[in-house]
């Protein structure tokens, strides 16, 4: 799960690591409050999981509460690169001496954690990387020291930063074990003109493996079809075609939503009902589905392994039969392969259903779904 | 012949006296698993009857190895418990680890994996396990898909694991291994490739990879230079938006990186014939051993 730049600020606080004064705003009005509270000149900066959001205007300075209402009512409601803007950050404007960048890692090719840091900061990264890839000190943190203030000398050292930013890297390295997170990123870390070192930005991605540990707060549901699917467990991601896909372990459904592109078709979404595939999950996989207005037809492909095909197509069953009407709407074309297939398919035609399908390969059943979907 | 697992591997199941625990064992005996020993901490002492075998419970894997003399430890324990499990059973210095538990935080694998070095090879976690059918299987994998053949098979995913060995069911497997999708996984396609091209009961290679990361991209430079066997592979995730995880939480396209499109082409440029469906993949291993 990636936070929310106030919220990986609060998480800094907690670890004491400087973060300007400042708080969320989720009207205008709440803005103004939070700006005469500060007393000083703030800045208003869109809450949206994605960067690029000072080009796109997300970032506003007002000398005041007034202003501070009014930038934030411009940027409320803004769309930033498909992010609706729903909160926005008020907080003390700060006046940079020196700009670094800053960030603990999980590194997949070496299995372990990488610090970067670099003298340089403020830009974005890849840029760094590429224009002055020596700028950028990478070292690998072995899991079994961590961070200590040796480790943290040797990176300001390395990167030319202020022997003051030694400490704080240590307290970011603390926020990445204690709070089980993937990234730590501050871009940028700053020094202000007074010589304190500040997070003038904070991108944290916590583990949701390690939910189990911690006392996170929930994550927000929209009343999307996203948001909705995730109350159910379900692994749901929207698309933007026409054909609904359901099936079983997330590398199949990655294939399924490429055999259907290469039938001509776009997939709706990606949805994986997991290796055990019990009627109620399959009801709830395709109620989401069927919920989906831009839904024209529907692919369940499933590959029997552990759970049978005869236990899938028990639980389609009984999901149409849960859905009524509802499941009688839009052609479902499903295609069970692997084990016990053959009995799978006969309990599938004895149930005689009228919106269901099937065809006995994958690259058939995504052609049949592609041109159901097209109105063919 | 056969990579990492044969029919003389003897397999201990930690957290088998659990539901998922023992019906996998009862599984993976029926596929002609040689499983030893059971370990579950506090319930050392007792057995667990599978029908045709007793397999005896341990509380600890050390005394499980001690007693057992086995070599592979396939782990079926919750989330919570699978770093503690599997530190365990890298200080018992268990040649193999099998981790099949979906679910475990980042840390604890990096951290298990930084102990194993040079010791236990860890397999997973969140992996389907591997087969070498006729022989043994440590893991989930369905011991009916297939029968024993020559070709190898190394994947990301179980159900594509699954789906590839259904299309080539008549030619048979060596070995199949499911790495697992998550991030830090403990063997990689590299660790998979270089034992195949050492294996003489192994022809030929399937290779299946997914969106996210950079292993398919470091595969394809070593098969380069390193593989002389054929080698068909299918990368899952064409049609996948960029930031969205798709199910497997290594499975995300960030930037230009990636990208299912890059991979394929890395590998197209070893020399290696990169299916576009699993169906196709399998066409395109049939023609590499000449039985299209």
């Amino acid at each position: 799960m990636d936070l929310y730049e106030y919220q990986a600020k609060e998480l800094f606080g907690r670890h004491g690591i400087p973060v300007p004064l400042g708080d969320v705003a989720r009207t205008p009005a709440e803005a103004r409050a939070i700006a005469a509270e500060i007393g000083a000149p703030v800045v208003i900066k869109a809450q949206v999981k994605t960067g690029g959001r000072g080009k796109a205007g997300g970032i506003k300075a007002a000398p005041g509460p007034q202003a501070a209402e009014e930038e934030a009512g411009r940027v409320l409601g803004m769309d930033i690169k498909g992010h609706l803007t729903r909160a926005v950050l008020v907080e003390v404007a700060t006046v940079p001496f020196e700009e670094y960048y800053a960030a603990f890692l999980v590194d997949r090719t070496a299995g372990s954690f990488l610090a970067m840091v670099s003298a340089q900061g403020g830009m974005e990264i890849e840029e760094l990387a590429e224009r002055d890839p020596g700028a950028l000190v990478r070292l690998p943190i072995d899991p079994a020291v961590g961070v200590d203030a040796a480790v943290a000398q040797q990176l300001v050292d390395k990167a030319g930063l202020p022997e003051t930013a030694a400490a704080t890297l240590q307290r970011l390295w603390d926020v990445m074990v204690t709070e089980d997170a993937l990234l730590v990123e501050v871009n940028p870390l700053i020094l202000t003109t007074d010589q304190r070192i500040v997070a003038l930005d904070g991108k944290v991605t916590l583990d949701d493996n390690a939910a189990f540990r911690h006392e996170r707060a929930p994550e927000e549901l929209t009343g999307s079809l996203e948001g909705r699917a995730r109350a159910k467990g379900l692994n749901y991601v929207k698309l933007d075609g026409r054909v609904g896909v359901i099936g079983n372990g997330a590398g199949l459904v990655m294939s399924t939503l490429d055999v259907v592109a290469g039938a001509g078709a776009d997939p709706a979404n990606f949805l994986d009902i997991g290796g055990g595939a019990s009627a109620q999950v399959m009801a709830d996989g395709l109620e989401i589905i069927l919920s989906d207005p831009d839904v024209r037809s529907v692919l369940v492909n499933v590959f029997g392994g552990i759970t049978t095909c005869d236990a899938v197509a028990t639980g389609i069953v009984t999901a149409l039969e849960l859905l009524g009407e509802r499941g009688r709407a839009r052609p479902i074309v499903v295609r069970l392969d692997g084990n016990n297939a053959e009995v799978g398919r006969r309990i599938l035609s004895d149930a005689r259903h009228p919106a269901v399908r099937q065809v006995p390969t994958m690259d058939g059943a995504a052609q049949l779904a592609a041109r159901l979907a097209a109105g063919a | 012949m056969a990579i990492f697992l044969t029919k003389d591997s003897r397999v201990l199941v930690q957290g088998m006296t659990g539901s998922e625990g023992a019906r996998h064992t009862s599984r993976m005996l029926a596929a002609g698993t040689d499983v030893v020993a059971g370990v579950t901490p506090g319930k050392g002492g007792r057995t667990v009857d599978f029908g045709e075998r007793t397999v005896p419970v341990f509380g600890s894997v050390a005394e499980a190895v001690g007693e057992t003399g086995a070599d592979v430890s396939v782990v079926f324990v919750p989330p919570r418990f699978t770093g503690s499990a599997v530190e365990e059973a890298v200080a018992a210095e268990v040649p193999l680890c099998v981790v099949i538990t979906e679910g475990v935080p980042v840390h604890d694998a990096i951290r298990f994996r930084a102990l194993a070095r040079g010791g236990t090879r860890i397999i997973g976690p969140n992996c389907p396990g591997l087969i070498s059918p006729g022989q043994s299987s440590a893991g989930i994998i369905p011991a009916d898909i297939t029968t024993a053949g020559r070709i190898g098979l190394v994947s990301k995913s179980g159900t594509l694991t699954y789906q590839l060995m259904y299309e080539l069911r008549d030619l048979g497997f060596s070995t199949a291994v499911g790495i697992g999708g998550d991030p830090v996984i403990g063997t990689t396609h590299i660790d998979c490739l270089r034992a195949f091209q050492d294996d003489p009961g192994t022809d030929a290679i399937v290779m299946i990879g997914e969106i996210g990361g950079d292993a398919e991209e470091r595969a394809a430079a070593y098969i380069s230079a390193n593989i002389t066997k054929p080698v068909v592979a299918y990368v899952a995730g064409f049609t996948a938006p960029e930031g969205k995880t798709m199910g497997h939480a290594g499975a995300i396209v960030s930037g230009s990186s990636g990208t299912a499109q890059a991979k394929k082409e890395a590998l197209e440029a070893a020399g290696v014939r990169v299916g576009r469906t699993p169906s196709e993949t399998a066409r395109l291993m049939r023609s590499a051993l000449g039985t299209a």
